[in-house]
């Protein structure tokens, strides 16, 4: 077991600037990361030279912190999930910063669970690090700014990007654009790029259904009221190899419940120095808000150095930052009408292939009024992804509240559980 | 609803066994949860309906009781209520104990000699029948013993099904309302029970508050010891169907049970769900209600586990969970009126059985309390019985 002052968990914008803030302010500093390489999902995004090393920290790549116990006690597992041989380590924070970042968020609708429908993260991912394609004929539907690099990192591998979906309708976000002044050459530039490859981009329409068998072969796309509902006739079926869909992020916040940190409205609460409710334990980044890499990595910068004991000068980035996440999430909502797209065959749960029907059913009879009880009478979110994947879903299909509370934040062997040493 | 005749404290499966043999007997009831019904100790159990635990005495006897009671109650329940609302996923899946040393060996064989002499079916069998039972099973094994009469059920899916039954029958079932004591007639009887939102007057007030009893009873006036007990499980990734076929116990499980240390003890118990995953339980800790995860507590789970089936060694677990086990000091539970307060009824301190001693326990309160002859002796679960 080692003792370390300042433990930093994720390897993405903010916790790569806490680390280097931390340094900076004289801490000895770890920073565990899941991916061999830093950059965070942002990071798979721009390969980019910020994202190399960071002199004077303990980087561990690869690492995954399985559990945290209380007196911020860490159980690392490093390589891997699937070879023999994972190394095990305990570490024993002094403090502790959390940047575990978020995931996409999908919304179900009918044929979301056949191969060939992807997260818009998971296509971007392939194209980036494995230039791989996850389709000739794409479609990109959701709602959000990051619809665009997914297209354009799509076109980069040679997909024929068929249209970019917006749900929501971008004038509203262009009525909010003082508060993105510094992001319009970056829109200007995905506009650029969507008239050069002759990509339309329709705004208030989505795809309602993924058809096929063994995979996807079309998607029906529809225009949207404002509340998401179908206007009628104005279907289209679509022939296509694949479709991306991302409904804006969904924070991963098992372990900042696992240290014992306070949630209010699905985010993990801070302070202005992004001290969380526990003490010694501090969170930056999309955990604290979604808001982007240059929003993240300001938070990350204040809390390395707050927690390194260093002074903060100016938390002005982070301020502007936030007033431009505010303004981007009011623009993307997800409006209640993706509920209408449902047939109780489609499934919600993916891993327990539970139904809208047989979720529907189980909450009237069973009549369960908390999420572990709708868990087990329904068994929603029981299976592999423990309800990362459908978690949000269920709570806006049942009204019941989603609660993050998964004390092994990863999957972990039996056999290594065994041989876990007494600290 | 009119004033109810008994609110019942405590929508899990105890509380809801309780209302549902109330109601059966015309009994107007008002069962209440400070949370959600059956998301306390009951959404934390493993759903264990189990013999082969308990030693010759008043529980075992309370166990065959209810272990005769269960299949019953779930037909009843099925055809007042329909099959896919009464689906509780019983399964009489039986219970293997393994003694893996020599050691462990002839106590195991004693213990199963003496519930054979209590009416237990408790078959002494060799370590290849064993493995023909389990194919997966350790080769190191001592001893074993076949319980043919073990029995699961899904403890969640039975609490509901048990509450909609009261539901149907003119009772209510209200969540997120605490209970804070009660309201006393001026010769000292209960006359109401005071909540949250106001007072609610009955005649009767059951404490069926798992854990909580022991809070709950203070606040009535009328204290009795319960105590939690900490438990945590283990979930792996869902496995090939059978891969798993019975309850596994090893032979300490019994000696954990019946021990009342307040340090961690684990024994080791294997069994698959419906859904393919299997669980691993059982840990007992006296901790208060601290509910943070120890990995201490998951590694000699997992060691005990992989002793007893090697190929779970390679196989994920997904999550755990924990709970809380009302523990009373002498491990038995408390059924019936409490000598010192006219009106006040308890029906807890179940420790880790009360999924499987629910039906009588319920059954047993309703014919206590509507004066009819019981069905098994109810003075060892006393209020004031001498420990």
């Amino acid at each position: 077991m080692h003792t370390t002052d300042i433990v930093v968990v994720g390897g993405g914008p903010a916790g790569v600037a806490a680390a280097k803030a931390a340094v900076a302010n004289g801490a000895s500093v770890t920073l565990i990361d899941s991916a061999p390489l830093l950059g965070g999902q942002y990071g798979r995004q721009s390969i980019d030279s910020a994202y190399v090393g960071i002199p004077g920290a303990q980087h561990l790549a690869n690492t995954v912190v399985w559990a945290i116990e209380p007196g911020k006690r860490l159980h690392l597992r490093s390589g891997p999930l699937d070879a023999p041989g994972r190394a095990a380590a305990v570490l024993d924070a002094k403090i502790l910063i959390l940047a575990t970042g978020a995931y996409d968020r999908a919304i179900p609708f009918p044929g979301w669970d056949l191969p060939g429908v992807y997260t818009a993260g998971a296509a971007q991912a392939l194209a980036k690090s494995q230039r791989l394609a996850v389709g000739k004929r794409v479609l990109v539907a959701g709602t959000g700014p990051f619809l665009l690099p997914v297209a354009e990192s799509l076109v980069d591998v040679g997909s024929q990007v068929l249209g970019v979906l917006e749900a929501n309708s971008p004038t509203r976000w262009l009525r909010g654009a003082f508060a993105g002044r510094s992001k319009l050459p970056e829109l200007t530039r995905y506009a650029a790029m969507l008239a050069k490859n002759r990509i339309p981009y329709r705004p208030m329409r989505t795809i309602i259904a993924a058809h096929g068998t063994e995979r996807v072969t079309s998607a029906t796309t529809a225009k949207l009221d404002r509340d998401w509902n179908i206007v009628p006739g104005s279907e289209q079926r679509v022939e296509v190899d694949a479709v991306c869909v991302g409904f804006g992020f969904v924070p991963q916040l098992d372990l900042a419940v696992a240290a014992g940190c306070r949630v209010r409205d699905g985010f993990v609460e801070v302070d202005h120095a992004q001290q969380t409710s526990v003490t010694g334990v501090f969170a930056a980044g999309e955990i604290t808000g979604i808001g982007g890499a240059d929003l993240a990595a300001a938070e990350g910068e204040i809390a390395g150095t707050v927690a390194a004991g260093g002074q903060v000068h100016s938390r002005r980035s982070v301020h502007k930052g936030r007033t431009f996440a505010r303004a981007l999430a009011k623009a993307h909502p997800v409006r209640p009408g993706w509920r209408t797209w449902l047939t109780p065959d489609t499934i919600i749960c993916r891993c327990e292939s539970v139904g809208y029907g047989a979720l529907r059913r189980a909450v009237e009879q069973r009549q369960p009024a908390d999420l572990r009880t709708l868990k087990l009478v329904s068994r929603v979110g029981l299976g592999r992804c423990q309800g990362r994947m459908c978690g949000r879903a269920v709570a806006e299909l049942t009204g019941i509240p989603e609660a993050v509370r998964r004390p092994i934040a990863a999957p972990v062997r039996l056999g290594e559980l065994a041989e876990e040493d007494p600290a | 609803m009119a004033h109810p005749e008994v609110v019942v404290v405590g929508a899990g499966v105890i509380g809801a066994a309780c209302a549902e043999a109330l109601t059966a007997r015309g009994i107007s009831v008002l069962v209440l949860d400070r949370g959600a019904p059956a998301a306390g100790t009951t959404a934390a159990g493993e759903g264990n309906v189990l013999v082969s635990d308990k030693e010759p005495g008043p529980e075992l006897v309370l166990a065959q009781a209810s272990r005769r009671r269960w299949p019953t109650l779930l037909a009843e329940l099925r055809d007042e209520l329909g099959p896919d609302a009464a689906e509780v996923e019983w399964d009489p899946k039986g219970g293997l104990v393994v003694a893996t040393s020599p050691a462990a060996a002839q106590p195991l064989a004693g213990f199963a000699k003496a519930q054979r002499g209590a009416g237990v079916d408790a078959r002494q069998i060799t370590a290849d029948e064993a493995t023909e039972r389990e194919a997966h099973l350790t080769k190191k094994i001592a001893a074993a013993v076949h319980y043919p009469e073990d029995a699961q059920l899904q403890p969640v899916l039975a609490t509901a099904t048990l509450l909609a039954a009261v539901r149907k029958r003119g009772g209510e079932v209200r969540g997120n309302t605490e209970a804070l004591g009660v309201d006393r007639t001026v010769p000292g009887a209960v006359k109401a029970l005071r909540t949250k939102h106001g007072s609610i007057p009955c005649g009767a007030v059951i404490n069926a508050c798992g854990p909580w009893s022991g809070a709950f009873s203070r606040a009535a006036g009328a204290p009795i010891d319960i105590q939690p007990r900490r438990g945590v499980v283990l979930v792996t990734a869902p496995l090939p169907p059978n891969t798993v076929r019975h309850k596994v116990y090893d032979a300490d499980y019994v000696g954990a049970v019946a021990s009342g240390d307040a340090d961690l003890q684990t024994s080791t118990v294997v069994e698959s769900t419906q859904a393919g995953t299997v669980l691993i339980g059982s840990s007992r800790q006296r901790v208060g209600f601290d509910d943070s995860l120890r990995v201490e507590v998951l590694r000699e789970l997992a060691r005990k586990a992989v002793n007893l089936f090697p190929f779970l060694a390679d196989v994920q677990i997904m999550r755990s969970y924990g709970g809380f086990r009302p523990y009373a000091p002498d491990h038995l539970p408390v059924i019936g009126e409490d000598h010192r307060l006219s009106g006040l009824w308890h029906a807890t301190g179940h420790e880790g059985a009360g999924i499987g001693l629910a039906a009588a326990t319920g059954q047993l309160l309703a014919e206590l309390f509507t004066d009819q002859a019981p069905h098994v002796d109810p003075a060892p679960f006393r209020v004031d019985r001498q420990p």
